[in-house]
């Protein structure tokens, strides 16, 4: 039966020799090399959640007055996008646990693109030949920042409108050319105008999702054709790749960890309440909340807008540079600046131009470890700033006392972390080394024993 | 007759001493309530609003919270109003002139309470203790009210927020009483909302809203404490982030 169906299959496919390439194809065995799929598998969650929600959902600025299940929201006046997302939310069916789980799904997506791209960066796998893998995969996950923004923004709660507010704020803040982009974008001053929302919608609905489903798809094809890094030990080498073939070993693992994340986002957003938005409200110009914030993944940017001392460059009277600029504009830019140079940065350093495709462990190369995660610590820190005001209400710590602390740490920690990394790696090198001699040692031992 | 009429003297007389000891300060006698509520003010208070409800201000060494110079305001006129919220939220006695005052376990019994409030209001005239009907309030005229006026320091769930050097506190143990004279008091860098801002049956409203905020519609699950990304954040790392990464150790383990 199987072989009738492969036979018709291959008579008109002539698949037969990719598919077998494909089912040989060796998996190295790492669980760090698994992070990446973990992205992968929610990115199929977001597009399955978010097409159901697009069933439901209008992306409409139209003025409506509220008149559903939701009693404390009654008469109220608010958009046609903000109705039908509480709509979606508390009268359709499965409607808030497809939400939920979107929303849950975006902050595991980002989450494990970071998480995947330390692994990556630690253990140099951006190198060549695989720097174009690493410029891919960075740029998936600038617009998967991007499209999570537009997400959050689109319902238009309270929440949504304060976080544009801020964009908008930063579109601004770009030297010359600010006005003309918040216009161009915006249509006009905020909460921008209905052809605004179209905008947001096609990009979060569209766009994006298409530009991160070809890149990821572009990212996959460069990491099978170059095939897996590992670490070196035992039979592996540059030139020999030791592993588990797709078939049988490899896809069934691999299917089982699809299935896990699935579990996984479905339950919390089955079990775990995530962005009540009928408890903010809908979003009027005059109305704010107290200690808004970000979704996680741009709670960085948050905090660079908080650690900024106020500055403005003005020449005259007129201001060049607006305050936000520096945290919301320039901050990311010299992070992903930072990331994407990175490879022809080391490349310049250790003037290395050979072909890698065994990966380092972090330990061996130690200037690399400590500067990554000297970078790491001076992004989490600003990352901390962003929720201050929560410390401050949770254990009173003075909002004012810790900004400080945070603008002198973020001068003073990398260089710690800097060289404490390096202790730490020189220090487990040690360790190798002794345990390696003791070995010797003990087999000499033994060899003499045996020759006694 | 004679009889009659000396007891209705007495009983004018005591009248007049009930009610206008308030208007007129300390001198006058004023009802053994008040008695008592001097006493306790004078050994719990008096250190910090001076002799009889005079504050104690400026030229001292002490900068107190908010925009009070010294170590506490005058008490004159703040009336029953603000004796009777300081005292039942356990914002006063304070410890320390220069922290602002925080909901605390309350030190005084209630019948000490009514006496300290009494002889606070028997200092000078002063608002009286307002009485709300939050069941005649809308939930959704609330909503919108406490949107316009308070989230933008008490947070849009009522959770709490911050303010330059305060904080704006969670409102989830207020009565009805209470959130009536915090409104009416403007405690703190509170601003205070006059009938001409917010009238009563809006507060009435604004009432019934928070009632229902402590314990909101909650669907979706357990709830992380209505203050929005932050826990969720911490969430998304801690519980799917960890379990995933076991789930990837596990799975690469390759069986010996
Ligand atoms: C350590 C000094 C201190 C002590 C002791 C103290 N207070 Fe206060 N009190 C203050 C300060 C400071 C304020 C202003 C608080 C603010 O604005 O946040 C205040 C405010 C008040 C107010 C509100 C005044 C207004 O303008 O609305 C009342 C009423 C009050 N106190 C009553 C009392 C009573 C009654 C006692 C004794 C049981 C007492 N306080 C003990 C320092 C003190
Ligand atoms: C400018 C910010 C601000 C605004 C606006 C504001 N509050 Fe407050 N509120 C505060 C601060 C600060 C305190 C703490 C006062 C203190 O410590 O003396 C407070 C205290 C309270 C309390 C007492 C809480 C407790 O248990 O300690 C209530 C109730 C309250 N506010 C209700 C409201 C309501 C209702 C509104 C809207 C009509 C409102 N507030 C608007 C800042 C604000």
């Amino acid at each position: 039966m199987i072989r009738a169906i492969a036979r018709v299959l291959e008579e008109r496919t002539h698949a037969a020799p990719f598919g077998l390439k494909a089912l040989r194809y060796l998996f190295p065995d790492h669980w760090s090399f698994l992070l990446g799929e973990v992205a992968l598998y929610t990115f199929i969650v977001l597009v399955g959640t978010g097409t159901y929600l697009a069933l439901f959902f209008h992306p409409s600025t139209a003025q409506v007055v509220y008149h559903g299940s939701y009693a404390p929201l009654d008469g109220m006046q608010m958009t046609e996008a903000y109705r039908s997302t509480v709509h979606l939310s508390l009268d359709v069916r499965a409607g808030l646990l497809m939400r939920q789980t979107h929303h849950w799904a975006a902050d595991v997506f980002v989450a494990a693109i970071a998480v995947h791209l330390m692994r990556i960066v630690f253990t140099g796998a951006f190198r060549k030949p695989r720097e174009l893998t690493y410029y891919v995969g960075l740029t998936i996950l600038g617009l998967a920042l991007l499209e999570g923004y537009l997400g959050y923004s689109l319902v238009d709660d309270l929440l949504s409108g304060m976080g544009l507010a801020i964009g908008y704020g930063v579109a601004l803040s770009l030297p010359f050319i600010g006005a003309n982009v918040a216009q161009l974008i915006w249509g006009g001053p905020v909460p921008g105008t209905a052809d605004f929302w179209s905008r947001m919608y096609i990009t979060h609905v569209f766009l994006l999702p298409l530009a991160i489903a070809t890149l990821i798809a572009i990212h996959l094809a460069l990491v099978a054709s170059l095939h897996h890094t590992q670490f070196g030990g035992g039979r592996r080498s540059e030139r020999r790749l030791v592993g588990l073939p797709a078939l049988p070993s490899y896809a069934p693992r691999s299917l089982a960890l699809m299935f896990t994340v699935f579990a996984v986002l479905f339950l919390l957003g089955g079990l775990v309440q995530i962005n009540p938005i009928w408890l903010w409200g809908p979003y009027h110009v005059a109305d704010g909340t107290n200690g808004a914030q970000p979704d996680w993944y741009l709670g960085w940017l948050i905090g660079a807008l908080r650690l900024m001392p106020a500055f403005d460059v003005t020449i005259l009277d007129y201001t060049v540079i607006p305050n936000p600029f520096w945290g919301g504009a320039l901050f990311p830019s010299v992070v992903f600046g930072t990331l994407y140079a990175w490879p022809s940065i080391e490349r310049r350093f250790s003037g290395d131009r050979v072909r890698h495709n065994l990966l380092d462990r972090p330990r061996d190369v130690r200037w690399r470890t400590a500067t990554a995660a000297a970078f790491l610590s001076w992004v989490l820190l600003i990352f901390m700033a962003g929720s201050a005001d929560r410390a401050y209400i949770l254990f009173g710590w003075s909002y004012e006392t810790q900004l400080q602390i945070y603008r002198v740490l973020v001068f003073v920690l990398p260089p710690v972390v800097f060289w404490l990394t390096l202790k730490i790696c020189d220090e487990l090198r040690r360790n190798e080394e002794v345990e390696r001699h003791r070995h010797e040692a003990e087999d000499e031992a033994r060899a003499a024993a045996n020759r006694v | 007759m004679r009889r009659a009429a000396l007891v209705l003297l007495a009983a004018a007389a005591l009248f007049v001493a009930l009610t206008a000891a308030p208007a007129r300060g300390d001198s006058t006698p004023r009802s053994a309530l008040a008695g008592r509520g001097a006493e306790l003010y004078a050994e719990n208070c008096s250190s910090c609003h001076g002799i009889a409800g005079a504050g104690i201000g400026a030229p001292s060494t002490v900068h107190g919270v908010g925009d009070v110079a010294g170590f506490g305001p005058s008490l004159r006129g703040v009336g029953a109003l603000a004796a009777d919220f300081y005292l039942r939220t356990g914002y006063m006695p304070l410890r320390n002139p220069s922290v602002q005052p925080r909901r605390s376990k309350v030190e005084f019994s209630p019948d000490q309470i009514r006496a300290l409030v009494a002889y606070v209001a028997s200092l000078a005239p002063g608002p009286g203790i307002p009485t709300p009907h939050p069941a005649r309030g809308s939930l959704s005229e609330g909503m919108s009210l406490f949107v316009q006026n308070c989230a933008g320091c008490h947070q849009a769930a009522a959770a709490g927020g911050y303010v330059p050097d305060a904080v704006a506190p969670p409102l989830g143990p207020n009565s009805p009483r209470d959130i009536a004279e915090a409104v009416r008091i403007g405690p703190n860098l509170m601003p205070r909302f006059s009938q001409s801002r917010l009238t009563d049956a809006q507060l009435d409203s604004l009432i019934a809203y928070l009632l229902y905020a402590r314990h909101p519609d909650d669907r979706g699950g357990v709830a992380l404490g209505h203050v929005g990304p932050v826990p969720e954040g911490l969430v998304a790392w801690l519980v799917a982030g960890v379990v995933l990464v076991g789930v990837c150790i596990t799975i690469a383990r390759r069986p010996a």
